[in-house]
């Protein structure tokens, strides 16, 4: 049986040289966490089942910083390494794969044109598209979305884009079975609503994408303990829990969290 | 000389780091004649069976030379795959046949492709597996694998729907059908062994 994964992931601004892993709160206000590459050799001792680097600056001209992080990495770093931010085409996600990169991460560029999904798992396999999803809560109810009921009353989540700066209109549970057709290969699901709130993840998010599509995904947003993870794990069908801060500051060694689930019954590599 | 053959089919920059974190000298070979001075030989792969086929064939010859000679060898996931006779995911295309058997579908119900961290149950103690035990975890990306018609070539299985073939042994031929090199320190054991059995 597949285990459950759990993923540190690294916010990387790419704008100072060689990188630095930031943690934003809300979206917002941004916190210095350390270098990429040797945040990640840490995680990879520790036991993090993959590695996520996202790309917050995501312009042009950082990519080749981001490629170099990737290679610095992969040579110590014998884990799945998925990296995303600022990739529209197939020639940008090439350069990403070459430097050691197993998937890429797709976001604003693909809510904007669904087909670059298709080419790149063409190109690369499902397995390599990774959609990541920013959703938010959304309490006026309107016609043609998929309601989800909540604790707080019934919500239908709306994708953002542009790193939680613009939102698109779109349903993101439609926009997760849309991507499957499409050929993503799994879904990285952030709750914005959650995000740096240190408040757990957003159950019913996770569990209403995890139960309308066979891929899987990848639970992400305001996970502050492992209580939070178990609990994820427990209610939902998440394959896998995405965290930063708590493993950034030091707050929680993913070793001790992998063990803490594994001691409640999760099925977790340790 | 640790030869990993490049035919086209994805990046090697990761077994290649890995070799190299285990203290082995590998090459990325691009032609057939590199393979002549190998120790032991890596046949990666990604990518579908057919059009793995295709760009292998020009190293068949040196390739079956080589494994006749008894150079160690280790196919990695579709390098796995590949030294079957035929698969499901390109009927009609034809494996190298070095076991014989099929690679057949996953089964319907189960998430397609496999991908993530999965157990091993050991079958057999070979070599390679030296300082690997059951429970053990793997990394696993794919869609199909391969069902050998002597069942004794199977040294290691994972649960996936079916019991899925995970590694076979024969002669001086190992193959996985996860990523010892995305596998962490469990993975990057199997490499130093088989480093270790080039050097016998």
């Amino acid at each position: 049986m597949l285990a459950r994964r759990i993923i540190p992931c690294l916010d990387c601004d790419l704008g100072v040289p060689g990188g630095r892993v930031v943690k934003g709160i809300e979206f917002k206000q941004i916190r210095y966490a350390g270098i990429p590459w040797e945040l990640a050799g840490k995680y990879y001792e520790d036991g993090a089942d993959e590695i996520v680097f996202l790309d917050i600056t995501a312009s042009h001209e950082r990519r080749e910083t981001m490629t170099s992080v990737i290679k610095k990495t992969s040579e110590s770093v014998f884990v799945p390494l998925a990296v995303g931010g600022g990739i529209k085409s197939v020639k940008e996600a090439r350069e990403v794969f070459n430097a050691g990169a197993d998937k890429i991460t797709v976001n604003t560029s693909a809510l904007k044109r669904p087909q670059l999904i298709t080419e790149i798992s063409d190109k690369y396999g499902n397995q390599a598209v990774v959609l990541a999803i920013d959703a938010k809560r959304r309490y006026n109810l309107e016609d043609g979305r998929v309601i989800v009921q909540t604790p707080e009353g019934p919500c239908w989540f709306e994708c953002s884009f542009y790193g939680g700066r613009e939102f698109t209109g779109v349903d993101a549970i439609s926009w997760a079975r849309k991507a499957v057709s499409l050929g993503a290969g799994e879904i990285l699901l952030t709750s914005m609503d959650r995000d740096g709130t240190y408040d757990g993840f957003d159950i019913p998010l996770t569990d209403a994408v995890a139960k309308s599509v066979r891929i899987p995904v990848i639970a992400s947003g305001g996970c502050a303990s492992p209580d939070h993870m178990l609990e994820v794990f427990q209610r939902t069908d998440a394959s896998a829990a995405l965290a930063a801060s708590i493993f950034h500051f030091g707050e929680w060694n993913i070793a001790d969290v992998k063990r803490y689930l594994k001691e409640r019954g999760v099925n977790v590599r340790v | 000389m640790i030869a990993i053959v490049n035919y086209g089919m994805g990046n090697l920059f990761s077994i290649y780091n890995a070799m190299n974190r285990v203290g082995a000298d590998p090459k990325i070979v691009i032609d057939p004649d590199g393979l002549k001075e190998a120790d032991g030989i890596v046949i990666p792969g990604v990518g579908a069976f057919g059009s793995c086929m295709d760009q292998l064939s020009r190293f068949e010859g040196s390739l079956t030379q080589s494994f006749d000679e008894g150079v160690p060898m280790l196919g990695i996931c579709i390098g796995m795959q590949v030294l079957f006779e035929e698969s499901e995911e390109n009927p009609g295309a034809r494996g190298l046949g070095w076991i014989k058997g099929k690679v057949v579908r996953l089964p319907e119900g189960v998430m397609i492709p496999q991908m993530g961290w999965n157990s091993l149950t050991i079958k057999r103690p070979v070599e390679m597996l030296d300082g690997i035990y059951d429970g053990d975890m793997f990394y696993f990306v794919h869609s199909y694998y391969g069902r050998p018609t002597d069942r004794s070539v199977i040294a290691a299985t994972t649960e996936h729907g079916v019991e899925v073939t995970a590694a076979v042994a024969k002669d001086n031929l190992f193959a996985t059908q996860f990523h010892p090199e995305k596998s962490g320190a469990k993975g990057l054991r199997i490499l130093e062994n088989f480093v270790r059995f080039t050097r016998c």
